[in-house]
């Protein structure tokens, strides 16, 4: 398996994407993965599904508006490159 | 967190051209430029008051070795331009604010390295010296009779490499990665490229697995990203004797060799980390929650070490066949 630095990108790429998709009202509560379902655990330890949920939620906001141009980008240079 | 701290520690001082060149011995390109820019700057004023010939012989000494360090044509030629340079004011007063922009450029980029980069911390990882190297060696490949695991610390920063040989390292890493791919230059050139690249892409998944897990379940350890790319790295060292095996003895050394490796190595992986990732238990092993945690942090280092013979083999493999 012979791994160029191109291909990790689109790996990366292509992930970020996937769970920049995750729609919040549509989908997350819907299969208890909402926001308002992690509020729950005040305790030292918040579980891994909490930390999961505040993963997919953290990296949707950040990456919302970076994905927008890193995606414009990759689309130019495919249409371009082939 | 250490990394913060490291960070403002450096912002804090002052980021002038003459601290900054004592403080990088190891960083061999910034400082030629400056070593060029800088003497030029103190120089014309001096010059601005007398014309005569004695003056510049005088420069002409003080700042040769900068001109040596950037290459040895400019020290004949170099010489009589820059008598008739600094007998110009309009030239001089043009070098001063060459070099003024020179070091406003240089602290810029400094500064978004720093952002990124911490550089002490980078600094940390490089502080090694050759009896270090040879101990940490020689625990990588016979791991089994080392006592104490603790990395030592000193007022509450961990202990530079020259002074405990648990502390992690980034030199014995790069180093290995540059003779793997000059080894694999000399026996096939156009497999050299895809085979670091490979390397560089597995172990930047290894770490992204390895963070993505100590964040998922709140492992509050000291492990910053560079310890666990050091600790990724030393596979590379297990992998050079692995490949050397195989090519001195053919298929049964090769497996010898990765046998015996994979084996150091796994146990080097779980008695360095185990120190860090289980150790962090005893403050907060308290309430029902704290059954689960142990077992999973086991798993964690267990499957850590289990991952490094899977990944020398799958990288080597097809070198040796």
């Amino acid at each position: 398996m012979a791994f160029t630095l191109y291909s990790l990108i689109q790996a990366v790429i292509l992930c970020v994407n996937a769970v920049a998709v995750l729609h919040e009202e549509r989908f997350l509560s819907k299969i208890g993965w909402g926001v308002d379902q992690s509020i729950g655990g005040f305790g030292d330890e918040p579980g891994i599904k909490v930390q999961l949920m505040n993963l997919v939620r953290s990296v949707r906001t950040v990456m919302r508006v970076p994905l927008i141009a890193v995606n414009s980008v990759c689309i130019v240079l495919l249409l371009l490159f082939g | 967190m250490h990394l913060a701290n490291l960070v403002s520690a450096h912002c804090a001082r002052p980021a002038t051209g003459v601290t900054m060149r004592q403080e990088h011995p190891y960083r061999p390109s910034p400082p030629k430029p400056r070593a060029r820019a800088a003497p030029p700057a103190g120089d014309p004023l001096l010059f601005d008051d007398t014309s005569s010939a004695a003056p510049p012989m005088n420069s002409q000494g003080f700042y040769t070795p900068g001109y040596n360090m950037g290459g040895a044509p400019a020290g004949g030629p170099g010489g009589a331009g820059v008598n008739n340079l600094f007998a110009d004011p309009m030239a001089s007063a043009a070098m001063i604010y060459g070099s003024s922009l020179a070091n406003q450029g240089k602290d810029i980029v400094n500064k978004e390295i720093s952002r990124y980069v911490s550089v002490n911390k980078l600094k940390y990882f490089f502080a090694v010296d050759s009896k270090y190297v040879m101990k940490k060696l020689l625990l990588l490949m016979f791991p089994y009779t080392h006592q104490d695991w603790e990395v030592r610390y000193h007022r509450d920063t961990p202990l530079t490499p020259r002074h405990d040989v648990n502390a992690p390292d980034l030199y014995i890493p790069c180093k290995y990665v540059l003779l793997i791919g000059y080894i694999s230059k000399m026996f096939s050139p156009e497999v050299l490229g895809l085979c670091a690249s490979t390397a560089l892409v597995w172990v930047v998944i290894e770490v992204l697995v390895m963070l993505l897990s100590l964040y998922l379940l709140t492992v509050h350890s000291d492990l910053s990203t560079f310890d666990l790319i050091a600790y990724s790295g030393y596979k590379y060292v297990g992998m050079i004797f692995t490949v050397l095996g195989g090519l001195l003895f053919g298929s049964d050394g090769y497996f010898v060799a990765l046998a015996w490796s994979s084996c150091a190595l796994m146990f080097f992986i779980v008695r360095s980390l185990k120190m860090k990732i289980l150790s962090s238990l005893s403050h907060d092993s308290m309430g029902a929650g704290a059954s689960a945690k142990p077992r999973l942090r086991l798993y964690i280092t267990v499957a850590t070490a289990a991952f490094q013979p899977i990944i020398i083999y799958w990288l080597t493999s097809h070198l040796v066949r």
